[in-house]
């Protein structure tokens, strides 16, 4: 082996990594709060008692779960110009992974309603509550607390998988890596560098994200 | 003249679809040998065995699979070693593989009672014997569905192979959408394909938890 490692242009290009980092981090987190509140609309209409809403749930989120990110990508992208939307890659990239996001958060959340024992809401209506403060302060609030880890790891995986938005010209972490590849040819080093930076973040927000709910949601109840 | 998108360019997907499918085996079967080593090394009496290990996955599971791809086919090549795109791929998705398979396994061989290792120690049953015949056929059971999920995210992270240059299921849709011009429709049969592949996985993984679930 005689290959000598350079790292030099890699770090040199620090403001572009940099630039990609909140290219990245933007892109998940708004597709992450988009995706985060349809998929509480799926959820509510999976549990509807419309036997359609519950069909048109159940359709969307089994066909989202059952193919491939980058395909949703590819059809937003490529296929959303043929009928007269014309989206930059940015915005391509956001709402195909906000469709991509609703489809897994309506099932966690579902998850977590459905974790609230019927007791609680009869309690909630004995007392008369109006069903929508029921829903706010009864079902909501523990429900997201019960699933709030399994939605954490949501946001980390749209954070990991919006690397293939690059495909789409998104500008994010990893088409600005592959731009300083083909300009500087230091594949290895430059990978190399992408990773740790990616296993930094999601370590990163996975324990910031914990830390900020064991705060939020402590017992007592605040 | 451009061609539409028919009967004959359905069948080019299809035939793109193969290689999807013999890539997810390939990924699986070597990324799950690799996987039961995880998870035994994460399950071991030895700290650094597991502390190794669990660093292993964390590392492919603190990345995303694309930089990975990536790296064992565009970074691999500068160390000296060339890579052809299906030994990369290969490579590339059953390490990917190996770190989940091992994570999902570590926690269904944790779920067997202890009581059962107990038992089988107290019984002067050995290491391999307690795992081949008591812990892992027990584990294997309660590892099924989940196991049943991974394999159809390997499946959807195939398409990654697309962005390699590797004519699979995406792959094969990306050349159609270019010569057809209708993405719409051939985006659409795409995600079919895939849909039509990965739903009977769902529901049997689906089926096979709620099972579990009843008989304890």
């Amino acid at each position: 082996m005689n290959y000598t490692f350079d790292f030099s242009p890699v770090l040199a290009a620090w403001p572009t990594l940099l630039e990609g980092v909140i290219g990245t981090l933007r892109m998940s987190s708004l597709s992450m709060v988009f995706g985060l509140s349809l998929g509480i609309v799926f959820m509510l209409m999976r549990l509807s008692n419309q036997k359609v809403l519950r069909i048109i749930a159940i359709g969307y989120i089994e066909l989202i779960r059952n193919t491939p990110i980058l395909v949703q990508v590819f059809f937003v992208f490529f296929g959303m110009p043929a009928i007269g939307i014309r989206l930059s890659g940015e915005q391509a990239a956001i709402l195909a992974m906000t469709l991509n996001c609703a489809a897994y958060a309506a099932e966690i959340v579902r998850g977590g309603v459905q974790s609230i024992r019927p007791g609680q809401i009869e309690a909630g209506r004995a007392l008369g509550m109006h069903t929508a403060d029921i829903y706010r302060f009864i079902v909501f609030r523990p429900a997201i607390r019960a699933v709030y880890p399994a939605l954490c790891s949501q946001f980390i995986l749209m954070m990991l998988n919006s690397s293939l938005v690059s495909s789409v010209s998104a500008e994010e972490l990893t088409y600005f890596a592959q731009t300083l590849d083909s300009q500087t040819f230091r594949s290895f080093e430059i990978y190399l560098t992408l990773g740790v930076i990616y296993l930094v973040l999601s370590q990163f927000f996975s324990a910031a994200l914990s830390m900020i709910g064991r705060v939020y949601f402590s017992y007592p109840a605040k | 003249m451009i061609r539409q998108f028919g009967w004959g360019e359905f069948v080019f997907l299809l035939e793109g679809a193969r290689w999807t499918i013999v890539l997810s085996l390939l990924a699986f079967t070597v990324g799950g040998a690799l996987g039961l080593a995880v998870a035994l090394g994460r399950t071991s009496k030895w700290k650094i065995l597991r502390v190794l290990m669990a660093t292993y996955i964390q590392i492919f599971q603190g990345t995303p699979l694309l930089v990975q791809l990536f790296f064992v086919y565009f970074g691999l090549p500068m160390l000296g070693m060339k890579v052809d795109v299906w030994v990369a791929l290969t490579i590339g998705l059953s390490l990917h593989t190996s770190a989940f398979l091992g994570e999902i396994w570590r926690g269904s061989i944790q779920a067997v009672p202890d009581g059962q290792s107990e038992a089988a120690r107290a019984l002067g049953i050995g290491y391999v014997h307690r795992m081949v015949d008591v812990v892992l056929p027990q584990a294997f059971r309660i590892g099924l569905p989940a196991t049943i999920s991974f394999l159809v995210n390997l499946i959807k992270g195939t398409a990654l192979a697309a962005l390699l240059g590797l004519t699979e299921l995406t792959r094969s849709g990306q050349l159609m959408a270019n010569i057809t011009f209708q993405p719409l429709q051939v985006y659409g049969a795409v995600a079919l394909i895939y849909f039509f592949i990965c739903l009977p996985l769902t529901y049997c993984s689906a089926r096979i938890e709620r099972r579990l679930h009843a008989v304890r």
